[in-house]
């Protein structure tokens, strides 16, 4: 006992004591209050869902509404989900520029808070797709050979064989995939912005829709063979073919035939 | 044979007039049997034959193309040891690129300087060459007969009928060896009714395209698109024949968008299912526009309209994509009603409709 009283008077006492109470305290609060620490981050959200709404209503309410239900040309945002909005405002695609038969990608409007803010505010509206982890979106992580059956299957006939994109009805397009964020092409698969139909995850599991990913990101590389005339296929080769091959040989069995001047 | 025309010389049977005029028929005249020779244009001098200067300026052309291939040939080699490979598509494209550039000019220089020395420099006379007569000369011809009939008179072919028999059955049996494999092999399977159906049936299961997981009515959501085949294709004895038949697009629309549907009760809560196989020469047709329920055919931009029985909106098909009737059994799984109500795919002869 003396020994330890004479501990307690030691300088260094004070400051042990603080340490083991913090240390405490912050044990308790870990173990106590799971709900409570669950609830910061959506304390957080809120203010995020706030700003969103103020973006919304400046930026974007002009056409879907100030409650976003859409009218019968334009689309009710509810339940359409993070994923919806981070694919749309991230690639440019909205706010639309113009009317037309599809919305281009066009440099992005809004920075990256922004964005996040729109998507808080629209997936408060209604449940739907949230925005993928990096993990769910990694190339790395992919089977390309798996994502390049499935995209044979689900994808190719719109956007071509490697992913360089195509033509669709009246003016639509679809468009070309190679500069295309991992996490844009995973939200377009979830979503079906504009012409695009809907993958969900039974249709293609993250992990298909990770494997079209790998299958991705490694098409549009320089082709060993040259010059590739965008990878269309017949249509640009035989304009190729036709126009600039057939007319040099036609040239020079002009030429070789003229009399010299 | 040739004659050589040193000036715009004429051939002796061009006779007066009638040289290089059009021939007008008028009523009551017949046309000539024979049109006369027109004979050469008057002879037009190069620059390089009358000037000198000229000349030489062609010569230099004519050097410097060949120049440009030995320059090609250089470059060619430069570029081989220039740009070696490792396993990147980088280097091998560039390397590709300079040497078949080298190349190109090496062989593009030769010709052009073949031709432009041809062209400007050698003589530029016209020259006519004679056609030569076809027919063989009497005695050649007269003695061909006379060995025909010496071999003919020697097999006493006209008194030996046997063997006169004998020799036109082979001759006339041997095409069979022929012709037989010929006509055997056309189409291989000449059985039209698998034509007309295809191995849905009653409850089989809707799968997903290419992994087989059956699909649950309520996974699909509104706007989703599913590349569908059926349960056990795997197990049957020719999947990619099955499969060119049977595969399916499931698509789920919102039931108020429906306009019509091939038969009463064929869709599942607004789930439709329709034949992949374009009606007009066979494509899949599978790009879905999800706003405009229009599904389009790659191959000659037939459109059908998904919310209305998949009816022709654009395009060369004649006929609606045939739907597949499609219900849910007790596990909530999507399986088929029964095999599509009509031949799949595009027109055949025996099709009847």
């Amino acid at each position: 006992m003396k020994a330890l009283a004479a501990r307690r008077h030691d300088r260094r006492a004070p400051v042990v004591l603080l340490l083991l109470a913090l240390l405490l305290t912050g044990a308790l609060y870990a173990v106590l209050s799971p709900t409570s620490a669950g609830a910061a981050p959506a304390a957080a959200t809120a203010d995020e869902v706030e700003t969103g709404e103020k973006l919304f209503q400046a930026n974007c309410a002009t056409c879907h509404g100030p409650d976003a239900t859409g009218t019968d040309v334009v689309p009710s945002l509810v339940g359409v989900g993070a994923a919806a909005v981070d694919f749309q405002v991230g690639t440019g695609r909205m706010p639309m520029q113009m009317n037309g038969p599809q919305a281009p990608a066009k440099p992005v409007q809004f920075d990256e808070d922004q964005i996040a803010a729109l998507a808080a505010y629209v997936a408060s509206l209604g449940p739907g797709p949230s925005v993928p982890t990096a993990e769910q979106v990694d190339p790395a992580l992919g089977d390309p050979a798996n994502g390049m059956a499935l995209f044979r299957t689900n994808c190719s006939m719109c956007h071509n064989a490697v992913g360089a994109g195509g033509a669709l009805s009246q003016g639509k397009w679809a468009p070309n995939l190679w500069e295309t964020t991992p996490t844009h092409i995973y939200e377009a698969m979830t979503t079906g912005p504009q012409s695009m139909p809907v993958f969900n995850d039974v249709t293609l599991t993250p992990d298909e829709k990770r494997d079209i990913i790998a299958f991705l990101d490694l098409q549009g590389e320089p082709t060993p063979g040259g010059l590739d005339l965008g990878s269309l296929g017949p249509v640009s080769e035989g304009l190729w073919a036709w126009v600039v091959g057939m007319g040099l040989l036609i040239g020079a069995a002009v030429w070789i035939g003229a009399r010299s001047s | 044979m040739s004659t050589t025309h040193g000036h715009g010389g004429h051939d002796d049977h061009v006779t007066g007039d009638t040289a290089g005029t059009d021939i007008v028929l008028r009523e009551g005249e017949d046309a000539p049997g024979r049109f006369p020779n027109p004979g050469f244009g008057p002879h037009r001098p190069r620059r390089s034959d009358v000037d000198p200067a000229a000349d030489k300026r062609a010569e230099r052309q004519v050097v410097a193309l060949f120049a440009v291939s030995v320059l090609g040939t250089v470059g060619f080699i430069v570029a081989y040891f220039a740009f070696p490979l490792d396993d990147s598509p980088e280097t091998l494209r560039r390397s590709n690129l300079f040497l078949g550039l080298g190349l190109a000019f090496a062989l593009l220089g030769i010709g052009l300087a073949a031709v432009h020395w041809a062209k400007s420099l050698m003589n530029d006379h016209e020259k006519a060459e004679d056609r030569h007569a076809q027919r063989s000369s009497d005695e050649t011809r007269a003695a061909a007969v006379e060995v025909l009939e010496e071999g003919v008179k020697d097999s006493a072919i006209g008194r030996r009928g046997v063997l006169k028999g004998a020799l036109v059955s082979s001759l006339a049996l041997f095409p069979l060896t022929i012709v037989l494999p010929l006509i055997g092999e056309v189409g291989e399977d000449w059985n039209v009714s698998k034509l007309k159906h295809t191995m849905w049936a009653r409850n089989k299961k809707l799968t997903i395209d290419p992994t087989g997981r059956p699909i649950k009515a309520a996974d699909v959501t509104i706007g989703s698109v599913v590349h569908v085949i059926p349960e056990g294709l795997d197990e049957t004895d020719a999947p990619l024949d099955e499969k060119a038949k049977a595969v399916v697009l499931l698509v789920r629309l919102d039931p108020r968008d429906i306009k019509s549907e091939q038969g009463e009760g064929w869709s599942y809560d607004g789930i439709v299912a329709f034949s992949k196989i374009c009606t007009h020469v066979g494509c899949p047709v599978a790009l879905y526009e999800q706003q405009t329920h229009h599904l389009l055919c790659p191959c000659h931009q037939s459109t059908f309209d998904v919310a209305d029985s998949a009816k022709v909106v654009f395009g060369p098909a004649k006929r609606p994509l045939p739907q597949l009737p499609i219900t849910v059994d007790d596990e909530g799984y999507l399986v088929a009603q029964s095999d599509f109500h009509e031949p799949v795919g595009p027109s055949f002869w025996e099709r009847l409709r």
